[in-house]
């Protein structure tokens, strides 16, 4: 009985933090086209539902009843399976990110989290290193030039920034001393300058703008580039496949938006309020959230594309020392016993 | 341990699942039309032209070991980076930092040493 409820309770969670992440996901979509379209004086849709409110589900529906293209050189499976390989992963990574530090749904069910991890950290970073497959094997599986050499770009400087992302994250570590997701946000309840962005702003910033290159956006998509690649490592794909590509990105930028608010922003921690109901906690975070998913948007409205050799020199020789030296600092002081 | 990572496999399914499911019903429900040249790859409209598995530049492949080098480098420092509080409390705090600096010299001098090789200059 007691394993039913335990099962029951992490159904629940499940559908709850998963369903709505896709729902946002899916919301940010249309917020990605509508505030294009605004910051270019357009209208943007507004022809499904209020407001446009409905787009994405009608994108879905047609994205379902499409033409699947595959071509006739490609490797088969692997072209059929890279979608779901490169969604899968960055989906995976919210079941670490807690939305409030007690669970509405049962007593001593523990933070509203799916899983309350120690290694939460590692484990979120594990899994937004994989997704990477999905992305090289559709490029590689298309046999097609502009696929395979989106494909090798989007891995060249997926892995570039996967070590500043690391290092800056660890000086994150260092000062709270668990990999808990949970335990780093409640460490910043409190007053408003708990927050680690305030003792922690260059680290802050390394992680920002490696969550940019790491998810392929603006100013960073080499991937999809479409002056130079066509579409990048989804060029050949067409119905929902092409949706899963897409869907798992906006996944990804969720859990990456998620993640910068739980280590620099107090995660579901309100200001000067310890111990807010949890509804409140929910909110606040989701709030945050969205306010980051809104600075994805704009940034990518805002500021023009590097070129490819100046996002890696960027990633190697800026970051990488950058993000090194910050954590020594950090040590240091924490070793030392004044932080 | 089981109950903690439970979810995690309820989660896997959950996303594997998810996955599944997409890709079948436009496999499913798609429409199927084939036409000629429907199903070459893109290539700006003309004739695809040789192999598209061709050879890359070696810089790429340099990155990948650079990566492995450097990842399993700050690997390393991740216990470090967790224990650290605890052992600042313990009173072996600085003794251990004299030993995470060195390595991290070591790790920033190969780092120097292949910025210096010219295996971070990727516009020639």
């Amino acid at each position: 009985m007691d394993m039913l409820i335990t099962i029951a309770v992490i159904v629940v969670k499940i559908t709850c933090i998963y369903g709505g992440m896709i729902v946002i996901a899916a919301l940010t979509t249309l917020a990605e086209r509508k505030v294009s379209a605004w910051i270019q004086f357009r209208h943007g849709p507004n022809r499904v539902g209020p407001w446009g409110i409905l787009q994405p589900l009608a994108d879905g529906v047609k994205f379902i009843f499409k033409e699947e293209l595959v071509p006739d050189s490609a490797n088969k499976w692997m072209f059929r399976m890279a979608p779901a390989l490169s969604a899968m992963p960055a989906m995976m990574g919210v079941a670490v990110i807690p939305f409030a530090a007690e669970s509405p749904l049962y007593k001593d069910s523990g933070p509203l989290a799916i899983a309350d991890l120690d290694i939460g950290v590692l484990y979120v970073l594990a899994f937004s290193g994989l997704s990477i497959y999905g992305i090289i094997l559709g490029g590689w599986a298309s046999n097609s030039k502009f696929s395979l050499l989106g494909a090798i770009r989007a891995s060249a400087q997926m892995v570039s920034y996967e070590l500043a992302m690391i290092l800056s994250i660890m000086a994150i570590v260092v000062m709270s001393g668990s990999f808990n997701m949970t335990e780093i946000a409640s460490l910043q309840a409190g007053p408003l300058w708990n927050w680690n962005i305030f003792s922690q702003p260059v680290a802050f910033m390394l992680f920002l703008i490696a969550t940019f290159a790491e998810t392929n956006r603006h100013p960073f998509d080499f991937a999809e580039c479409e002056p130079e690649l066509v579409g990048g490592f989804h060029t050949e794909y067409s119905s929902m496949r092409f949706a899963l590509f897409f869907l798992g990105e906006y996944c990804a930028i969720f859990v990456m938006c998620c993640m910068t608010v739980v280590f620099f922003l107090g995660g579901f921690e309100v200001p000067f309020w310890e111990d807010a109901p949890w509804f409140i906690q929910v909110g606040a975070m989701v709030s945050k959230v969205v306010a980051f998913l809104f600075l994805f948007i704009w940034v990518r409205w805002t500021i023009p594309r590097f070129r490819f050799d100046q996002l890696m020199g960027l990633g190697w020789k800026v970051f990488l020392p950058v993000a090194l030296v910050n954590l020594l600092i950090t040590g240091g002081l924490v070793s030392a016993g004044i932080l | 341990m089981l109950n903690d990572y439970l979810p995690i496999l309820i989660m896997v399914a959950a996303v594997a699942g998810f996955g599944i499911v997409n890709l079948l019903i436009s496999d499913l429900l798609g429409a199927r039309r084939r036409a000629v040249g429907k199903a070459d790859p893109y290539e700006c409209g003309m004739a695809p032209t040789g192999t598209a598995r061709m050879r890359l530049s070696i810089h790429f492949y340099l990155v990948a070991v650079l990566f492995i080098l450097f990842d399993v480098e700050s690997l390393m420092l991740l216990p470090w980076a967790v224990a650290a509080k605890s052992m600042t409390a313990a009173g072996v705090g600085a003794v251990v930092f004299k030993e995470v600096l060195a390595f991290s010299v070591v790790l920033g001098l190969g780092l120097a040493y292949v910025w210096r090789k010219g295996g971070l200059t990727w516009d020639r």
